[in-house]
């Protein structure tokens, strides 16, 4: 019984810990042109995908994937998923372990935290806090 | 006294937590009367963020993935590309034309050559800001005519109607310009708004000066 209790104590002042830890960390925010995709990848359980921009376009022309794989300029837009991409198409036109590695390394793409929305990390407005009417609960 | 022990270490535990809850109020109320103060020096600019954080310390990528300790930090990648202010804080451009990235044009072929296309479109703006020269050449060299022509950009010289809140929306130059090419911020406006107003607006300009004396 008092184990028991011990063991709320113990992971009650760890949650306690992790909340003061998690106010303290500084503003955080990530690479310009990131990426966030997850249409489906945490409804079917697997953390949202993160595509770096900044780190293909050292390697590709713009042109390569958006001109001749299809990927549309709309984060979400081109209707990806993990069929399309073993069949070698969208992300799997290259992460087919020739060009670059294959799908089997999931949590390389998919190392997003959870609950993330699909979205471009952009620029715009991005410098001002939100509005009022945004910022009300 | 076996009994005795256990709960005597839970009571302390329970003080722990009681101090740190305090603490926490404090620092929670602290932050309201913060929040609640409407004079503060800065209500709506927000503080200068580092920028090229590694990706476990991004706020997106989570710090316990598994992959993630695989990722390549942008400061190593960047570290010997052509600097700017703003977004990636990489001028690409530059580091493209003095050959410090090489991408490919094709998936496969590291020597396809790009078809590059040198021109450039004046576009006139209304009041004071200087006129847009839209250049063909530094976009060619990473894009297709296809990826402009014709969803974006009807290809015929003053077709397209472009206007400074169509961009901000995200539309128009804005489709890419604030996502993933450099955003649009006082430290870019001259990019675009590159060529001085035409010969014809100068003298005019100068005549309304000099009737006004
Ligand atoms: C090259 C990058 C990449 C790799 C590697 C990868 N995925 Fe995905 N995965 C994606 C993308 C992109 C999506 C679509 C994201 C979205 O919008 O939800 C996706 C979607 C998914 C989905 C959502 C449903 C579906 O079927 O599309 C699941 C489940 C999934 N991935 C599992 C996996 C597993 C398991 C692995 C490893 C065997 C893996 N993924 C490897 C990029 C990748
Ligand atoms: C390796 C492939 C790849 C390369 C190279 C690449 N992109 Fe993308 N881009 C993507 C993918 C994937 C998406 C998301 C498409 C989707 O979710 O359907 C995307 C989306 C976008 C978007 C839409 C963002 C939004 O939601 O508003 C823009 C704008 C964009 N890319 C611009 C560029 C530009 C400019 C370049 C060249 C400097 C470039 N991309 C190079 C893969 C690439
Ligand atoms: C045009 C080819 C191409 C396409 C399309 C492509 N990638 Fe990649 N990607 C690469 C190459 C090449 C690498 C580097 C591989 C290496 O280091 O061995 C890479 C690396 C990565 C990395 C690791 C970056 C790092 O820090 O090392 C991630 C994450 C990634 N890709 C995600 C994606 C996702 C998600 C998609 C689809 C939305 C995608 N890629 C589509 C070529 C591509
Ligand atoms: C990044 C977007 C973009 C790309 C890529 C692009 N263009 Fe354009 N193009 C434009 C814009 C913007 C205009 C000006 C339209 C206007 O003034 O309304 C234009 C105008 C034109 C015109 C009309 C010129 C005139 O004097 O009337 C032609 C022809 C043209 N483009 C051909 C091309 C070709 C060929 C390619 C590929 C080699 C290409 N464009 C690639 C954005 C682009
Ligand atoms: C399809 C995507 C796309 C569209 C649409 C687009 N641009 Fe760009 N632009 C780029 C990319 C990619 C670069 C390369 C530099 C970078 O990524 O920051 C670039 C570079 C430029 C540069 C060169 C800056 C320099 O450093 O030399 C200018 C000027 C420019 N764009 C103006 C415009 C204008 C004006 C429009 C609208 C008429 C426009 N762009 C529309 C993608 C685009
Ligand atoms: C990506 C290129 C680009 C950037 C960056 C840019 N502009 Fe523009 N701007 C344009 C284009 C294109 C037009 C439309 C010209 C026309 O009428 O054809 C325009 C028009 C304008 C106009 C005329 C009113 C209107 O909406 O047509 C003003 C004022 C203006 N811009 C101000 C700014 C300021 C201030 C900045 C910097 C914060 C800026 N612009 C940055 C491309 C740009």
């Amino acid at each position: 019984m008092n184990h028991a209790i011990r063991k709320t104590g113990l992971s009650g002042l760890l949650v306690m810990l992790l909340t003061v830890w998690g106010l303290a960390s500084p503003p955080a925010r990530a690479e310009y042109g990131d990426l966030v995709l997850n249409e489906h990848a945490e409804k079917e359980g697997m953390p949202p995908v993160i595509f770096p921009h900044w780190f293909h376009r050292i390697r590709f022309r713009c042109k390569v994937c958006h001109a001749d794989l299809g990927f549309q300029f709309k984060a979400g837009g081109s209707g990806i998923n993990m069929l399309k991409i073993i069949d070698g198409k969208y992300c799997g036109a290259c992460h087919n372990g020739e060009i670059a590695w294959s799908v089997e390394n999931c949590n390389i793409c998919h190392s997003g935290k959870p609950g993330l929305k699909t979205q471009v990390i952009g620029s715009r407005l991005g410098t001002l806090a939100p509005p009022r009417a945004a910022s009300k609960p | 006294m076996n009994v005795q022990m256990p709960s005597l270490k839970f009571i302390v535990l329970l003080f722990i937590v009681a101090a740190l809850l305090l603490v926490f109020g404090v620092v929670h109320q602290a932050g309201a009367a913060e929040r609640k103060n409407p004079n503060v020096f800065n209500r709506l600019l927000k503080p200068k963020k580092p920028f090229n954080l590694p990706p476990a310390k991004d706020g997106y990528h989570d710090p316990e993935g598994e992959g993630v300790a695989y990722l390549q930090p942008p400061k190593e990648a960047f570290k010997d590309l052509v600097p700017a202010k703003v977004g990636n804080h990489v001028d690409w451009v530059r580091s493209l034309e003095s050959g410090k990235i090489t991408p490919r044009y094709d998936r496969l072929d590291p020597k396809a050559k790009p078809i590059v296309m040198d021109l450039n479109i004046v576009r006139e703006v209304k009041g004071s800001m200087p006129d847009v020269a839209y250049p063909h050449k530094q976009h060619t060299e990473w894009l297709d005519c296809s990826n402009c022509h014709p969803a974006i950009f009807i290809p015929q010289k003053g077709a397209n109607q472009i206007s400074m809140a169509a961009i901000l929306m995200g539309q128009k130059c804005g489709v890419c310009h604030g996502k993933v090419a450099f955003p649009i911020t006082a430290k870019t406006c001259r990019k675009c708004h590159s060529r001085p107003k035409g010969r014809k607006g100068k003298k005019a300009k100068a005549k309304k000066a000099a009737s006004k004396k």
